[in-house]
């Protein structure tokens, strides 16, 4: 057991701490509008620009290769420097890895440097109106046209995050409507702009337009935006939500940064003497809540000693899933308990306690917990898969 | 960067789990519970013969001179069998305090003896009303008034205490600082007994994640077994959930402990915020899995003659001593926020 980094990687630690504290932008609107994503998107092509965008990718692609110890070391200096979250995530660390495992070499080409440089800018397509945990569900279609060498596809998908602001969706589409419920499904990748797309925009919880219906009315894609093969959707698809739930989308560094700024609230208010009674009983809250960032950043240095040693984290990502989004929850409403009557008053307000950014950050983490599977569906995994439960 | 333990370390863990498996079963645990000594010389001469009880003592005084990332998972395999002997007191805390504190005639008295297995050590420091083990103890170290003492057990004059966990042995110990050594004062004392302090917390909260971890082991072995309504009950999504629930307390308990012991190990800085959170966390971890337990074997392990009892009152004990959840969670908050 040794807990310290090497002095290569503690170089690239500094680099990236230097690099970010002069480039961070501040105080950027939410990314979930449509001036918000472009602002935010200006940023992605900075990170693009010094290849800080996709650090643990190939140079070819436009990263640094860089390990996932330093990946880790990356995102806790990027949260730490108050970086703002990736609006491009669903690209980078969902669909990137999924086309570095299934991808052709020409869908390398035409679509990782692309995707780096945020001039491609994706969603994912998963859930329909009556296919949400049950993704296997879906009804979208896509039919074969062989004459024009394509697929023609059928279907809507619904709450596509970003998908009013995105150009490209990714997603599963049944090819094959006879077959059994797992099979007959291809992974496809979908231009927004084809003819035949209809986006509408959809407000979530936090009244931003961050969710999307994407409606798809025989709209033509050619054979190359298949991923992985035709009928082959479902263990593909199974690769990028394995991303999703276990450690490429969360990285500790956030949640850490986060905690930090809770602890850093608590003092603040202690300071100021005001409702002294309330910030006392919430000593041990702000602890709780900061031990477990703690927890699951510890938890990720023992899956990635295992993973850079090949053995993979399986089915336990789905704990890593529960406990990260529980985490983020329990984090915000003790920010919020904290804030007590001040709490509700949100971003705009003059009143408002850091801009109204804990009630933000609340309402975005109650997503937590449902999205990328259900908490639910993930304890039934544990349940089943890590102890052996018997499925019926 | 490696957060994870050696091959070696992993197979003196194997080792030990082996020789619990054959020395201490269930049905050893249930002896002691009946017995009114409790405790198995043999049990603790096997312990001794393979180098576990020494573990921590230097090389020159009998022992192996590891340290306590070594002695970790040797202790997570105590917790899990429901150990019924003083290996947190001897080896966890006594040993490496005597090595490091103790005058050197003192540490030469001992150090042997305790490494191979014929003498016997227990501890008490201010603040810990009981003294567990201390009718076996050849030797009891005890903090009094800002200084350490060595003293023998012949010269203790002990008073039981009954335990919710038939297994253990408590008493109250009264002695004369005239039938006693002086093992340091001062400064050194308060940094040894700070230190001791921190260690016997890691090593309870190792062997609570054994308990832990035995728990959801024996639980999922009932409910897969369990039928009602013609099926397991264990394919019931509310069953699920208990267990999935406690695998995931246990999942992100483990590594706070594992970083508590390096922090021992390596001397870290913030050693005692890291201690706390590893006995916060395990704490209650164990307590919510023995919860778990109970409810998912339903009224069998609501008895006696089940051994599920053995654990969840091993579990409430060892979450309750040396600080529980709330007295380390005030700590990280007094470090965090003061």
């Amino acid at each position: 057991m040794d807990m310290r980094f090497t002095e290569a990687e503690e170089a690239f630690r500094a680099e990236a701490r230097a690099w970010l504290e002069a480039n961070v932008p501040h105080g950027l609107p939410s990314g979930d509008t449509h001036e918000g994503f472009a602002l935010h998107v200006e940023w992605e092509k900075k990170l693009f620009a010094d290849r800080w965008s996709v650090v643990s990718w190939p140079e070819e692609y436009g990263g640094r290769g860089a390990s996932l110890w330093e990946w880790l070391i990356f995102e806790e200096e990027y949260y730490r420097a108050g970086g703002p979250q990736r609006v491009t995530q669903n690209g980078i660390f969902l669909l990137a890895p999924t086309i570095f495992e299934f991808g052709t070499d020409e869908q390398k080409a035409r679509f990782l440097p692309a995707m780096a440089a945020a001039e491609d800018l994706w969603c994912q397509g998963w859930s329909e109106p009556d296919a949400g945990s049950d993704l296997a569900g879906i009804k979208s279609r896509a039919s074969r046209d062989d004459a024009a060498g394509g697929w023609v596809i059928n279907g809507q998908k619904t709450w596509t995050t970003r998908g009013a602001f995105c150009n490209w969706v990714f997603g599963l589409f049944r090819t094959d409507p006879d077959a059994a419920r797992h099979s007959g499904m291809t992974y496809l990748m979908v231009p927004l702009d084809a003819p035949g797309v209809t986006v509408r925009g959809v407000e979530r919880l936090d009244g931003d337009e961050g969710f999307a219906e994407v409606f798809f009315d025989d709209v033509f894609i050619a054979d190359d935006l298949v991923l992985g093969g035709v009928n082959n959707g479902w263990g593909v698809a199974m690769a990028t939500a394995s991303s999703e739930r276990g450690l490429t989308l969360r990285s500790p560094g956030r949640f850490c940064a986060a905690a930090d700024r809770l602890v850093e609230l608590h003092r603040r208010l202690a300071a100021t003497g005001e409702h002294p009674e309330r910030v006392a009983s919430l000593r041990e809250a702000v602890a709780q809540a900061w031990m477990e960032a703690e927890a699951y950043r510890l938890a990720t240095l023992a899956d990635v000693s295992g993973m850079v040693e090949g053995v993979s984290q399986g089915a336990r990502a789905s704990l890593t899933k529960i406990y990260w989004s529980e985490l983020d929850v329990n984090l915000n409403e003790t920010a919020l308990r904290l804030l007590g009557p001040t709490a509700e008053l949100i971003e705009g307000s003059a009143g408002a306690i850091d801009g109204g950014a804990w009630m933000k950050a609340f309402e975005f983490s109650l997503s937590g917990p449902i999205y990328a599977g259900t908490n639910e569906i993930q304890r039934n995994v544990v349940a089943e898969r890590v102890l052996g439960l018997p499925r019926k | 960067m490696r957060f994870a333990f050696t091959d070696d370390q992993l197979m003196f863990r194997d080792a030990m789990a082996d020789l619990l498996a054959n020395e201490c079963p269930p049905e050893k645990v249930r002896w002691s519970w009946n017995d009114d000594n409790g405790r198995d010389p043999s049990l603790w001469a096997a312990l001794a013969a393979m180098g576990v009880v020494g573990l921590t003592a230097p090389e020159a005084s009998g022992g192996l001179g590891m340290n306590e990332i070594d002695l970790l998972p040797i202790l997570t395999e105590a917790g899990r069998a429901a150990l019924p002997a003083p290996l947190l007191e001897t080896t966890a805390v006594v040993i490496p305090l005597l090595a490091e504190s103790a005058p050197d005639a003192l540490a030469a008295t001992w150090l042997p003896s305790l490494s191979d297995g014929s003498a016997i050590a227990t501890v008490s420091l201010e603040g810990q009303p009981f003294v567990s083990d201390a009718h076996i103890a050849d030797l009891l170290v005890a903090e009094r008034n800002g200084s350490l003492f060595a003293v023998p057990g012949a010269n203790l004059r002990l008073t039981p205490q009954t335990s919710v966990d038939g297994a253990r042995r408590l008493f109250t110990a009264e002695w004369d600082e005239a039938d006693a050594e002086l093992i340091a004062s001062g400064e050194v004392a308060a940094a040894a007994v700070a230190l001791a302090f921190n260690r016997g917390a890691v090593a309870a909260a190792a062997e609570l994640i054994g308990m832990a971890e035995r728990m959801i082991a024996m639980t999922v072995e009932y409910v897969v077994a369990r039928q009602q309504f013609g099926v397991p009950i264990g394919s019931f999504q509310a069953v699920k959930h208990h267990l999935a629930d406690a695998e995931l307390k246990v999942s992100f308990a483990r590594p706070m402990v594992w970083n508590a012991a390096y922090a021992l190990a390596s001397g870290e800085p913030d050693l005692d915020r890291s201690v706390s959170m590893a006995k916060c966390f395990a704490s209650d971890a164990a307590e919510v899995v023995a919860r778990k337990a109970l409810q998912c074997h339903g009224a069998i392990g609501y008895t006696t003659e089940h051994d599920l009892h053995f654990w969840l009152k091993r579990s409430w004990a060892l979450a309750a001593s040396w600080g529980d959840a709330g007295w380390h969670r005030r700590r990280v908050a007094a470090l965090l926020l003061d």
